[in-house]
């Protein structure tokens, strides 16, 4: 808290305070973990967003090497984000004995992406179950053993064959600890692979946070950096809500240096990957990456766009979408879901319902198309957003330079 | 205050034996040795007969059919306090469901409503044979299931009729009443997924090494659900103490089996996994398969139980019952088969009781039912803020935030608050010491405002945007 000299008021909010440009040290694990109240600090809260504007002093155009809000030139390791993944989970489950990976090809093989690639000699191939292919039962087997306090990481080989799991998931994990008046509760963690891939074809590129972002009592983050991907997975397997992890299949080979002290993310929050002041680009997963391409083309022609990684798909960061809002007064949001029902429509009446003072217009909404992904390549790319799109959204909002 | 515990000592003192211990009563009775006797069956033990004695009784159940494996014997033996406790349990369930079906008709119970009546003996004979390590779950059709695991009547004609005392807190309803404590694991609306939760619950028993087993029950409309066989296979491959407990009472809501399965014989369905078949209707018989069952399970792995067994009602409240099937045949199973009347007749036959003293024991069971019925229908409903309740833990390792209108009321009051106190203490003159306390105060008395301002503000976040 900085107190000034005249007597104005003295600033205290995260946000607004000159937070000097210092290496952000991770979260201190005991003060999130062993954490029972679950009271938001207004002071802590303040230095944990203020954490998101690390970035303020360092001038930094977020490229697809360095996109990380936690990078630390010295210290830490270099980690693919499958990598990333892999110790997170490894990290947990060496220090709760109830974690255990349900899912296809995750003992033996590995996992089909390499997450849990050692975990059997390490654990046991009774902590890394193999299962046959039958996703409605072994997630409802996961929600059942989540009941009694076991901790099950549930691993869908993709994300779209959870929809066999639908019932499972909406019914039980969802509603189980409302519906028993807070008797049970899920710490489940499911997790897996979605979103468009290299022409993998209709049913092998689903982006499923659409369809479960209105089950209640169900909690979705989308990871897009290996620092994150970690972090996510280390607080969504201690959080005691069920949190559905979503990653993407073409993130997973993402290399970045992470810090080697134990750290997690916060599941609820956003993250600001560049702070700017012409207008807040809200984005998540792959897209983040689009956007920061595009942004380097817009700060050449003069723009200077505020991209921040929302992560936290449900609930939304309000907070920290609020804040940026009223300084930039422009909204474009940048998603992979679909058009119609996907995570901008709820985030735009969202935005509307809670910042119309705030907005000088329409909020922009750039979203894949209403169709199945078509496996010819051409086709695939006019599926998704690509940044030349990004572009002119953005001056289209804001107005030609 | 002292009103609040004087009324309290007052309910206590008013309490009638057997009443809201019921369910500690079932769980006291089923266990196979039971030092105690309940309050009620003392209370109508007033002649010194042999039935609140352990004299052993002799019994034959129906023959047991298996599929890859060995059958128990059919020759059991009871005793007089344990055919007692079965009668009362069974009767005072019966009671329950029917007064379920009379708050129905009168509205209290609105949705869906699926009573047991006529399938007590499953439940009951099952709870003898268990213990706590042991973990149930089961379809809908739980109101019974869930007190013979240890609630209480008034639980669930409060939670029938969305009263905040009701074992849900009300916001389950008829089909979601579990109980943590006594191992209940629900209630579940969808038919068949709960068998995936009991293989689940098995593995947990597993893993944690508990000596226990999961009866995963469900009917024989859920017998032909694709999950069940996946979850049946996951068992096998990994051998888990779970016993899938089929209820077959012949209809799945309105089709009879022989219209729905092309194989009625639900024992057989596990193929690789050895199953039963019991006649439901017959107390003992049902102690004894679990008793078999439950060895099998906690040694090898899987078991399948087919329980022969009936419903009196429709489906549901929403269902006659008679449409697919005949008055005569529900009577004709009432007349011969009922599992009340059955042991009604042994314990007239062994002298464990007269007539006079059965009637004391349903007059007191259905005391039971009408006082906790009376004291449901006065039960509180919940407040409005129990919406928003219970659909998120609040969690550690993750900040609960508030809504951003919450955010800029505390922040505005904050504001001016500090602000207020900043001007005050900026024009008084002090030394270094004075201001420093003062300020560290001032912090202090925010940091608590704030904390009580979120909580009675009662607005979590998740609930909102």
């Amino acid at each position: 808290m900085a107190m000034a000299a005249a007597p104005t008021l003295p600033i205290y909010h995260g946000l607004r305070a000159a937070a000097p440009a210092k290496q952000p040290a991770p979260a201190k694990l005991t003060a999130h973990s062993h954490c029972r109240l679950a009271l938001p600090l207004r002071a802590r809260a303040s230095s944990s967003s203020s954490r998101p504007l690390r970035h303020v002093a360092a001038n930094a155009v977020a490229t697809k090497e360095a996109v990380s809000t936690s990078s630390s030139t010295q210290g830490g390791h270099e980690l693919l984000m499958f990598e990333a993944l892999r110790e997170g989970l490894g990290e947990e489950m060496e220090r709760d004995p109830n974690v255990c990976v349900i899912g296809e090809d995750v003992g033996d093989y590995g996992g089909s992406y390499k997450v849990t690639k050692g975990f059997t000699e390490k654990f046991g191939s009774w902590r890394v179950l193999d299962t046959p292919i039958a996703e409605n039962s072994f997630t409802g087997m996961a929600i059942g053993a989540a009941m009694t306090g076991l901790r099950p990481v549930v691993e869908g080989m993709n994300m779209g064959f959870l929809l066999l799991a639908y019932n499972q998931i909406a019914n039980n994990c969802g509603m189980l600890h409302y519906t028993s008046g807070g008797q049970f509760t899920i710490p489940i963690v499911i997790r897996g692979p979605g979103g468009v891939g290299r022409q993998l074809g209709a049913e092998h590129s689903q982006r499923l946070e659409s369809y479960f972002q209105s089950v209640p009592g169900l909690q979705m983050v989308a990871c897009s950096t290996p620092y994150n991907a970690k972090g996510l997975m280390k607080a969504a397997i201690r959080c005691e809500n069920p949190v559905i992890l979503y990653e993407h299949v073409l993130l997973y080979n993402l290399k970045e240096r992470i810090p080697d002290e134990e750290y997690t993310c916060c599941l609820e929050e956003a993250e600001m990957v560049r702070p700017g002041s012409d207008i807040t680009i809200l984005t998540y997963s792959r897209m983040r990456y689009h956007v920061t391409q595009a942004a380097k083309t817009l700060v050449d022609r003069g723009y200077d766009p505020e991209i921040i990684d929302i992560r936290s798909l449900k609930p939304f960061d309000m907070y920290t979408i609020g804040e940026s809002i009223k300084k930039t007064h422009r909204v474009l949001i940048v998603e992979e879901c679909m058009r119609t029902g996907g995570i901008g429509a709820s985030l735009r009446s969202a935005i509307m319902e809670t910042f119309w003072d705030e907005l000088d217009g329409p909020i922009g909404c750039l979203s894949s198309q209403d169709v199945p992904t078509p496996y010819s390549g051409p086709l695939e790319e006019l599926t998704v957003v690509q940044p030349p799109q990004i572009v002119a959204a953005v001056e289209n909002l804001c107005g030609k330079k | 205050m002292a009103m609040h515990l004087w009324r309290r000592a007052w309910n206590v003192l008013r309490q009638t034996p057997g009443g809201p211990v019921s369910g500690a009563v079932t769980r006291a009775q089923a266990a196979v040795s039971s030092t105690q006797n309940p309050p009620s069956v003392t209370a109508a033990a007033s002649a010194s007969r042999s039935f609140a004695g352990d004299a052993k009784i002799a019994y034959e159940t129906p023959a047991f059919k298996g599929h890859k494996t060995d059958v128990p014997t059919t020759k059991v033996e009871t005793s007089g306090k344990e055919l007692m406790g079965f009668f009362r349990t069974m009767f005072l369930m019966r009671r329950m469901e029917i007064a379920a079906d009379a708050m129905y008709k009168q509205k209290f119970v609105r949705g869906f409503c699926h009573l047991y009546d006529g399938q007590e003996a499953v439940c009951v004979g099952m709870e003898a044979a268990l213990n706590e390590k042991d973990c149930i779950i089961t379809s809908y059709r739980d109101h019974c299931t869930h007190v013979g695991r240890g609630g209480t009547v008034y639980e669930v004609f409060a939670e029938l009729m969305g009263r905040k005392d009701g074992c849900s807190l009300g916001k389950g309803g008829s089909m979601h009443m579990y109980n943590k404590k006594g191992g209940f694991f629900g209630g579940n609306g969808i038919v068949g997924a709960q068998t995936a939760l009991g293989a689940g619950l098995a593995f947990a028993q597993k893993y944690l090494k508990v000596e226990g087993v999961t009866m995963a029950m469900y009917g024989d409309g859920a017998a032909n659900q694709g999950q069940l066989f996946e979850a049946m296979n996951i068992s096998a491959l990994w051998d888990l103490p779970v016993i899938y407990v089929c209820e077959n009472n012949h209809y799945g809501m309105g089709t009879a089996e022989w219209r729905s399965a092309k194989s009625p014989c639900y024992y057989k369905r596990g193929d690789y996994i050895p199953g039963m078949q019991v006649d439901g209707m017959d107390c003992m018989a049902v102690k004894q398969a679990v008793k078999f069952a439950k060895a099998y399970a906690l040694k090898k792995g899987p078991f399948v139980l087919e329980f022969d067994t009936y419903r009196y009602h429709g489906h549901s409240m929403s269902d006659p019952g008679s449409t697919y099937r005949t008055r005569d045949e529900i009577k004709a199973i009432r007349e011969g088969r009922d599992c009340i009347e059955k042991i009604r007749r042994i314990i007239l036959k062994h002298k464990v009781a007269t007539e006079k003293e059965l009637k004391e024991i349903e007059k007191g069971a259905k005391k039971e039912v009408e006082d906790a019925l009376a004291k449901a229908k006065n039960a509180p409903l919940p407040d409005p803020p129990e919406l928003f309740t219970n659909i998120f833990v609040k969690s550690c390792g993750a900040l609960v935030r508030l809504s951003p209108i919450a955010c800029k009321r505390t922040l505005y009051i904050k504001i001016v608050i500090h602000d207020w106190l900043y001007r005050c203490f900026w024009s008084m003159d002090m030394n270094a010491l004075e201001y420093f306390i003062l300020v560290s105060l001032s912090l202090a008395f925010l940091y608590f405002a704030e904390v009580v301002v979120l909580n009675c503000s009662r607005m979590e976040l998740i609930a909102r945007r």
